[in-house]
């Protein structure tokens, strides 16, 4: 069995889908047993997510027409 | 202002072990080859929209290489002129994206080199920086491994309502600049940006390993940061 600890520890290569079958089973066989580390789990993937989805700071302005000058240059080229 | 892509799902994305040489065609969406189309035609609209969604971590990652920060800036519009450039010529073997922070990495890499920066991706290197950020501290464990101080509920349901609390985000912001620049490098382009875990590795020119370790360790930190933002009081 493994523990609540190492399950902490491999909890990235169970959600990128890298452990070896035996070790996932394991790995779903503790979190099914234990609230915690299901916790931890959830948790770990609301950060994923909340990751994912992080607003972008735009581009300043002057920067952006300068880009976009280049690039209408280009397309005229 | 809200978060565009909350619709990308949460799902387990896997990590094939193909090599950078194999053909990358089937992994370009259709969406890609609209995008490539439209930039070639000329869309400016596509154009602004690019150049806006990737800034933030273009210059994220060119400042881990480069010290000064109108150097990096300097480094993000060559990028750009870069990929004016070549989109002539662009293959579509890697995402478009993939594409563009390869160039961008490269340049930086470039740059910093000059500049006498290197970034150490070499995170199993005992006693390096890296490798004092375990998941979590071994006092939340007990001596059998089980939980002694275990996880409490954060009272948020799903990653829109993280994205809601402007605190949160500024604290996930706030943390991934204190991240080791490798450990920034990979969370930003994984979790912030998409790209595939072998598309990161591809960019970054690091090992399977190295990429592992060092998203694990990304995430492991925001993940604790949230929690004491979410649990406190
Ligand atoms: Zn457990």
């Amino acid at each position: 069995m493994l523990t609540c600890e190492q399950l902490t520890g491999l909890v990235t290569d169970y959600i990128e889908g890298w452990l070896p079958m035996r070790q996932r089973f394991r790995f779903r066989l503790h979190v099914a047993l234990c609230r915690s580390c299901r916790r931890y789990l959830r948790q770990m993937r609301l950060t994923i997510g909340a990751l994912n989805g992080l607003p972008r700071q735009p581009l300043p302005p002057a920067k952006e027409q300068e880009l976009m000058h280049r690039f209408r240059a280009w397309q005229r080229a | 202002m809200l978060p565009r892509v909350l619709t990308r799902r949460l799902d387990t994305r896997r990590g094939s072990s193909d090599q950078s040489s194999a053909p990358h065609a089937a992994r370009v969406s259709g969406d890609e080859t609209q995008l490539l189309s439209r930039l070639l035609a000329g869309d400016e609209a596509a154009f602004a929209a690019l150049i806006n969604r990737y800034y933030a971590s273009m210059l994220r990652l060119a400042r881990l290489f480069v010290a000064d920060l109108d150097v990096a800036e300097e480094v993000v519009q060559d990028t750009w002129l870069a990929v004016i450039n070549g989109l002539a010529s662009f293959e579509g073997r890697a995402a478009i994206k993939t594409w563009i922070f390869r160039i961008l990495v490269n340049r930086a890499k470039t740059r910093g080199m000059r500049e006498a920066r290197s970034i150490n991706f070499s995170s199993l290197t005992t006693g390096s920086k890296e490798n004092a950020t375990p998941a979590l501290d071994a006092d939340r464990f007990s001596a059998s491994g089980a939980w002694h101080d275990p996880p409490r509920g954060w009272g948020v349901d799903s990653p829109e309502d993280i994205l809601q609390r402007k605190e949160a985000l500024q604290l996930i912001e706030q943390e991934i600049a204190t991240l080791p620049p490798s450990q920034q490098a990979v969370i930003t382009l994984r979790d912030l940006e998409g790209l595939t875990s072998d598309e990161v590795r591809n960019v970054l020119g690091i090992s399977e390993t190295n990429q592992r370790v060092l998203l694990h360790r990304a995430r492991s930190a925001v993940r604790r940061a949230l929690e004491k933002h979410f649990t406190k009081g």
